[in-house]
């Protein structure tokens, strides 16, 4: 078969193609440029102006430094900068880090099928569901602390102190870590296949190196140039956070986006000047943050190179490893430990402080919940519907036109279509309502898929790209060969090879799409109620029950869709083993 | 200094079809054993059970020694074994000199002896200069030759050779033979070569089995 299908290949090489149409492709580009590059300016404009003074709609005209002023007259914005970039920073170091040793100890005895699984409830959950669980997990009356009361600590009822909202944001790093140690691990996973890792392993191992020692000094730095534009949205993100943040932050003073996002939201609308100066800070401390960690990249790999150099065995450093390991091992019992407390505490009739577990488990909450469940559920469910689908469609004309113009993107360079990723939401979703206004559609569920969109797109273009790429295009050849148009190959060939993916794509789209807080709020007006909103909103004073249902169906749904992904080529294809995604 | 590299009754398995039965293989320093069978005969299978890298879904007996030494039980990197592939496998990330530096045993300490080192490797290797080269850059022939010098580095106490010569042409594959036959020899390494190439053997000038 293979044999066939090279001769195939090597026979038509050069003419398989339908010729190209570059008018179609000309539609795609702009179709993306302006769905997605419209909001993004306009938004950074209105976000700019206001900035500087200029907002018409509340009776500002003329360009002054007075927002400014106003800002840096706030009490403790010394703190709320000094916080975001401290969690920020420390966040992504500890994700990458621990990301890394994992897998140096791990390595071999993880396949990606499988930690595709394993991971798949901590990447499919809300940041705001996360942030949820770990405070239900390690608040002074949380599981943590119950499971552990009163024979070993003592108390018998919550002791004073501040674990979560604690005044250096520890928790919100855990609650960052939970979420972005995960994700890390899937793109190092995928990074992976790209790189020969077990000939490698074998040469360094002959050479005198452990196991360990070889992954993190020739394997590590060849991975890292693959997911350096993923860290670098894990770092936007984790400095940008506003739902985790509402949760797990401490609030007097909050991280500077939440401050930014407080006023925006504030009735008093003399904030939202001094709130576009935020936002617009905000923006900058993002790219001074990429900007100073490319500096750190340079030195780490100088350092990196040196170390490598002086040929170190390092057979003692394997211990230090191993410890890195556990940690990261504990940030992922820690991340589904809050996922098993949202689900016990959203069925705890009755759970008295030291007792480890409810004494009166009940459904009762859940069908309290139901009537007001059914509108956020509804939205939820109707928006992550329509944006995975029109990214998908989008996504699929997208590299299909890629491949007919025969165009030859080279991984790890970056796309244009990372940018709504890597700029601070708050930054921008002020402006995109400004336009939602302008256009006579905000408050509207379109409008607020339109903002999800600009999230979920890039997400998915990205997880269909490298299978879409890494496709053998002798199939495609082959088929025009027999005498297939392009359409007929697109229909008939390449989407039901490509179905798993396609589906994981999906997936993780749904995943993005259901987590969205900020541009919800934003765009929605505040008239848009979703899962994330819901949740968010009850948590900071709300039933913990109450609070447990939201979060827990929350989390439900994008896990329940990822694994009809996982699930459904393995019953589709289950006479087909090469596309079935069994191991 | 150095010692024979010896296999005891190796047998190995996998699933119910034996591979390799009772075999026993005693090399001298500065000699070439030559282990010669059609591809799938277990040849890259003793190449893995000798270097420790064997598959679990192997069953393996018997012993390797290194002198006295029994190094069955050890992880390949502590057993001070060479092994040189059929692919290079050098680092794309390294530069030839930093892929040299990262094979240079620890036992050079300093950086002017490790820089000493590595130069007189290249030049040894006829690639004198060559240190800040991208490995990519370079000949399929420059890059066997780069790649055994970094195995040679590592100062291994007995060399694996796994068909390392089945990818080049004729001409340069009769070159790079007897620069690794020379090269080993002069460092009076016990060298194990698998192939299923007639003309290596030849050249090898030692002994040979079949499998």
């Amino acid at each position: 078969m293979e044999e066939a299908l090279r001769q195939i290949g090597g026979r038509i090489r050069g003419f398989a193609h339908s010729p190209p149409r570059p008018g179609s492709r000309h539609a795609i580009i702009i179709a993306v440029t302006v769905i997605l590059g419209a909001p993004i300016v306009f938004g950074l404009t209105f976000t700019l102006l206001p900035a500087f003074g200029y907002l018409p709609s509340i009776g500002g005209h003329a360009l002054t430094v007075q927002p400014w002023r106003d800002l840096f007259s706030t009490p403790g914005l010394a703190t709320s900068i000094r916080l975001t970039l401290s969690t920020g920073l420390a966040a992504t170091m500890l994700a990458l880090v621990l990301a890394f040793c994992f897998c140096a100890v791990v390595h071999g005895r993880m396949r990606e099928r499988g930690a595709d699984a394993l991971l798949a409830p901590l990447l499919a959950t809300p940041h705001a569901a996360m942030a949820i669980g770990i405070a239900f997990l390690i608040a002074p009356s949380g599981w943590l602390l119950r499971l552990i009361s009163p024979w070993l600590t003592g108390f018998t009822v919550p002791p004073d102190i501040a674990t979560t909202q604690d005044p250096w944001g520890m928790a919100l790093v855990v609650g960052l870590l939970a979420k972005e140690l995960p994700f890390l691990l899937i793109v190092i996973l995928a990074a992976l296949n790209q790189i020969p890792v077990d000939r490698h392993m074998r040469a360094g191992r002959t050479l005198g190196y452990g196991q360990g020692i070889v992954w993190i000094k020739i394997i590590g730095p060849q991975v890292y140039r693959q997911i350096r534009l993923p860290l670098y949205v894990v770092l936007a993100f984790s400095l940008s956070v506003v739902d985790m943040a509402l949760v797990l932050a401490p609030a007097n003073p909050p991280p500077l986006a939440v401050l930014a996002f407080q006023w925006f939201m504030s009735p008093n609308i003399a904030r939202y000047m001094p709130a576009a100066a935020a936002a617009l800070l905000q923006l900058l401390l993002v790219a001074g943050a990429i900007g100073a960690w490319r500096l750190g990249e340079r030195g780490a790999a100088r350092v990196g190179l040196w170390w490598t150099m002086r040929g170190g065995r390092g057979l003692t450093g394997e211990l230090g490893l191993k410890l890195a390991a556990a940690l990261g091992m504990v940030a992922l019992v820690v991340g589904f430990g809050a996922l098993g407390a949202l689900a016990v505490w959203s069925f705890a009739w009755q759970w008295r402080f030291p007792d480890a577990l409810p004494s009166i488990w009940s459904f009762e909450i859940w069908q309290r919940q139901a009537h007001a469940l059914i509108w956020p559920l509804g939205n939820t469910l109707a928006l992550a519907t329509l944006t995975v689908v029109a990214a998908l469609l989008l996504a699929i004309a997208w590299l299909e036109g890629e491949d007919r113009v025969g165009a030859k993107r080279p991984a790890s360079v970056f796309h244009p279509v990372y940018v709504p990723l890597l700029l601070p939401q708050i930054a921008f979703m002020f402006g995109a309502q400004v336009l939602a206004v302008k256009l006579g559609i905000d408050g509207t569920l379109q409008a607020v898929a339109w903002a999800h969109f600009l999230f979920v797109f890039p997400y998915v273009l990205l997880a269909l790209a490298d299978p879409w790429k890494s496709l053998d295009p002798r199939y495609a050849r082959s088929a025009a060969a027999l005498g297939s148009s392009a359409t007929g190959t697109l229909i008939r060939v390449k989407l039901p090879i490509l179905l798993r993916p396609i589906l994981v794509a999906s997936a993780i789209g749904f995943a993005v799409g259901v987590a969205q807080y900020v541009p919800t709020l934003f765009v929605g007006g505040g008239r848009v109620a979703t899962l994330t909103t819901e949740a968010v909103a009850l948590a900071s004073g709300g039933d913990r029950r109450a609070v447990g249902v939201l979060a827990v169906l929350q989390s439900l749904l994008p896990l329940v869709i990822y694994v009809a992904a996982l699930a459904t080529p393995r019953i589709v294809f289950s006479d087909r083993r090469a596309l079935s995604g069994r191991v | 200094m150095t010692d024979i590299l010896a296999v005891c009754s190796v047998t190995i398995s996998i699933g119910d079809r034996g591979l390799i039965s009772a075999l026993d293989l005693v090399i001298e320093p500065g000699t070439v054993t030559t282990v010669m069978g059609p591809s799938g005969s277990g040849k890259s299978t003793l190449i893995s059970f000798i270097g420790g890298h064997l598959d679990p879904a192997f069953q393996a007996r018997g012993k390797v020694l290194i002198g006295n030494r029994d190094i069955t039980g050890l992880p390949p990197e502590r057993r001070g074994i060479g092994i040189l592939f059929q692919d290079d496998l050098l680092f794309p990330h390294l530069s030839v000199g930093a892929n040299l530096a990262f094979g240079l045993s620890r036992s050079v300490v300093g950086r002017e002896a490790r820089r000493t080192q590595i130069a007189e490797a290249l030049a040894v290797a006829g690639l004198p200069g060559f240190e800040s080269r991208d490995p990519a850059t370079l000949s399929g022939g420059q890059r066997a030759r780069v790649a055994l010098m970094r195995t040679l580095l590592a100062a291994p106490r007995a060399l694996l050779l796994d068909e390392p010569f089945s990818k080049l042409d004729s001409d340069l594959r009769r070159d790079f033979r007897r620069f690794v036959f020379d090269r080993a020899a002069a460092k009076r390494l016990p060298v194990l070569l698998v192939t299923h190439d007639p003309a290596d053997a030849e050249a090898a000038g030692g002994p040979f089995v079949g499998l």
